[in-house]
């Protein structure tokens, strides 16, 4: 066995790398590029929903931006880099019983309370928490309402106003269940921009 | 009118359950033709001429398995070289080399089907090296499963021949039959759902606030279709299939989760058809799908009443979870990930609640049998069947028979180093990075959390799953090295043995089946195993599942 063992296993070697350079070459490069080419009939989708506003392109609509100041509608805490940073997607990874995690919800309760006027127990649940991927584009409709006074002053607006906006971009679950009820930061922010910018 | 949040989440899985139950019958007998059928498609001709194969010939056990091991080292070279040169090829994106401890993790783990990551997708790695290097073994990999899990059912079949099949047809038909097309028809589906294919670099945008931001697009559809079917894991981006661009929306969700679901669930139905006895295939379908849906009710629960210290301070587990996908969506595709051996993730395992996060650390410790990854949940599932027929053999005192084939010394012998192959691999290396001070400190969090961290680090790698409790630092060289070969011999120990034992079958022939004959096929025969499956692992791993998750569930 032995001593045929070794020219066998050079033999297998060899079909294994041929097999390999041809499975490159079809499941490497010739299937991404196939699904490119599907691609290229949707290509607003396929190369990531990127938006323009007043005249220049502002970002991608599915990847959230970094929005700071009262009279934008701010998204949710970011651990991606120094917030929202697509170079460097990611979570906190703080477990459930970490007290740096207590600690930033605590800090964070207050601060949103103290921003939008509302009471520390009404702050909404994902205006305490950072997403999975540190690019979350949504918030939760509670924390886009949160949200409408302060912008609402900020811009001179209406408050009904701009809570009628809110509701205009509250997205519902995906086909009636699935997923969750949403609001996108950016086409909302953009919708205030246009209304008063 | 507006669905209450259980309401919703109920109808999910009520689909998704539904769309499985719809597919799993039809792509279990593709599967069983595909790979056991006599007829060779034009293309596979030429490929086994180019590769000088004969297809017609049948190999015994031993030949079987140097075939494989030979494919696998020669693919673990090649990833190793591409990682490593990347710089030198196009559509680097001027990405630097791979460093060697990372660049040897990172070509392991996508040969073994881990897609254990050490390393920050959007940070480390070009297109071409991407799409060309790892999205290849994402196929390759899983064909290797598949071909593994289809030579032990011929062993079982088989009489007196000793032989189990060619390693070669085995995985080309798995890759060109079977996966391709699925993954094809996956990946479109996911650019109508918004998924991103095409081939940009960096593009920087001035925000509408006035900001900075600089995205990558990428080759991302093509791979996220074959990270899933494949039951592979290993994301485009850091962020995984919680970034938006590799799932963006709850209908591309549930699109991914059925992928990741869909080739493990229809194995059973392949292997009922191929032994000739179809209720022996939906005896192990439902101790699949039976623990499946307890573990899943525990995360579900977990998660969706907020156990634990700060998702009671918040009011919700929302901690690493995005918001379309919410605590149902995201819980659905952990329970997922983790049962089926792909590592995928749409939300972040470390910030589940202790007992959520349990859950999901236990799904892998059960072996990855429910239903497992593409082709080694089947046979994981199958050596677990032989050690449950020996036990009830004993019990009623008579000789153990599997589908004719007697357990005896031999079989029993390799079914239970099967099942200590991975433990060994894992507490192992578990015990090692928690003995030196050096290598503690790569944990994040304080506590039995910590423990939890590293423990799960290993039942990950050794498992072959590749999800992580992501807040260990684990690109160090010492985690590179020790994960990469918990990987290594958590795949390919259990491998070779299982084809040893499907080459023993395959030399025996068979027994009529008598009145002392346990028979396999009854849903008393399903219980068992599937207390088996438990038992075998609750007294593996319970020391270390206590001084972590549970521990720091009941502090």
């Amino acid at each position: 066995m032995s001593s045929l063992a070794f020219p066998q296993l050079l033999r297998q070697a060899r079909t294994a790398l041929l097999l390999l350079l041809l499975a490159t070459l079809v499941l490497g490069l010739a299937y991404p590029l196939a699904v490119l080419g599907v691609g290229r009939l949707v290509p607003g989708r396929a190369d990531g929903q990127i938006v323009s506003a007043g005249g220049r392109e502002v970002g991608s609509a599915i990847v959230g931006q970094a929005f700071e100041g009262e009279q934008w509608f701010t998204p949710r805490p970011s651990a991606a880099g120094d917030g929202y940073d697509p170079l460097a997607s990611g979570a906190s990874n703080l477990g459930p019983e970490n007290p740096d995690l207590l600690a930033s919800v605590a800090e964070r309760r207050a601060a949103a309370a103290a921003a939008d006027g509302t009471a520390p127990a009404d702050v909404a649940s994902d205006a305490l928490t950072a997403s999975g991927s540190g690019l979350d584009p949504d918030v939760s409709p509670q924390y886009a309402q949160q949200q409408v006074a302060r912008v609402a002053a900020a811009r001179g607006l209406g408050e009904q106003q701009v809570a009628d906006l809110v509701a205009a971009h509250v997205r519902g679950r995906s086909l009636g269940f699935l997923g969750e009820p949403r609001v996108n930061v950016l086409e909302l922010n953009l919708a205030l921009q246009a209304l008063r910018p | 009118m507006a669905l209450s949040d259980t309401a919703a989440g109920l109808l999910q899985i009520g689909l998704l359950v539904l769309l499985l139950a719809a597919v799993h019958v039809p792509l279990g007998d593709f599967i069983a033709a595909s790979l056991t059928g006599p007829r060779h498609l034009r293309a596979e001709r030429g490929v086994y001429r180019l590769l000088r194969v004969d297809p017609d010939a049948d190999t015994r056990w031993p030949t079987y398995a140097l075939s494989l091991v030979a494919f696998s080292t020669v693919s673990t070279l090649l990833l190793y070289a591409f990682l490593r040169l990347q710089q030198h090829l196009p559509l680097s994106l001027g990405m630097p080399a791979v460093e060697p401890a990372q660049a040897w993790n990172t070509a392991v783990s996508f040969v073994t089907n881990t897609n254990w990551q050490s390393y920050s997708g959007e940070a480390t790695l070009g297109h071409l090296v991407q799409m060309a290097g790892l999205a290849v073994q994402n196929f390759l990999s899983a064909a290797v499963g598949l071909a593994v899990a289809v030579a032990l059912v011929r062993g079982l079949v088989r009489a007196g021949t000793g032989t189990i099949g060619n390693f070669w047809v085995d995985l080309v038909r798995g890759t060109l039959r079977v996966l391709l097309p699925l993954a094809f028809a996956g990946a479109v589906v996911l650019v109508l759902t918004g998924v991103v294919q095409n081939l940009s670099g960096a593009t920087t945008y001035t925000t509408l606030a006035g900001g900075s931001q600089t995205i990558v697009g990428g080759p991302i559809a093509s791979q996220e279709a074959i990270k899933e079917l494949g039951t592979n894991g290993g994301g485009f981006f850091n962020a995984n299939s919680a970034h938006p661009f590799e799932n963006p929306t709850p209908i591309s969700n549930v699109v991914e989760v059925f992928l990741l679901l869909v080739i493990p669930f229809s194995l059973p139905r392949t292997y009922g058809t191929l032994v000739g006895d179809r209720r022996q295939g939906s005896a192990v379908l439902a101790v699949m799908a039976g623990v499946f849906a307890l573990s899943h009710a525990v995360t579900l629960y977990a998660e969706t009443h907020a156990l634990g210290s700060a998702p009671q301070a918040v009011g919700a587990a929302m901690e690493g979870k995005e918001v379309r996908f919410g605590e149902w969506a995201s819980a659905l595709f952990a329970t997922a990930t983790t049962s089926t051996s792909t590592g995928a993730v749409n939300s972040f395992h470390d910030s589940y609640t202790a007992l959520g996060g349990g859950a999901l650390l236990v799904n892998m410790m059960l072996g990855e049998v429910t239903p497992g990854g593409v082709g080694s949940g089947l046979y994981g599932i199958l050596v677990l069947a032989v050690i449950t027929v020996f036990v009830g053999g004993l019990m009623v005192g008579r000789t153990p028979e599997f589908l004719g084939n007697k357990i005896r010394q031999r079989e029993i012998t390799l079914a239970a180093l099967h099942i200590l192959a991975t433990p060994f691999a894992l507490l192992t290396g578990v015990a090692i990075a928690l003995s030196s001070e050096a290598t503690r400190s790569a944990v994040l969090n304080p506590g039995p959390h910590g423990l939890s961290e590293v423990l799960y680090a290993f039942t990950s790698a050794a498992g072959n799953n590749g999800s992580a409790f992501a807040g260990i630092s684990v690109n160090t060289p010492f985690y590179n090295t020790a994960l990469g070969l918990a990987m290594l011999l958590g795949r390919f120990l259990p491998v070779l043995l299982v084809l040893a034992l499907a080459g023993s079958f395959a030399a025996q022939r068979p027994a009529a089946p008598t009145a002392g004959t346990l028979p396999t096929r009854t849903p008393t025969f399903a219980g068992m195993h599937a207390a088996v499956v438990v038992v075998v692992t609750g007294l593996t791993f319970f020391p270390a599942l206590a001084l972590g998750p549970l521990a720091e569930a009941l502090a």
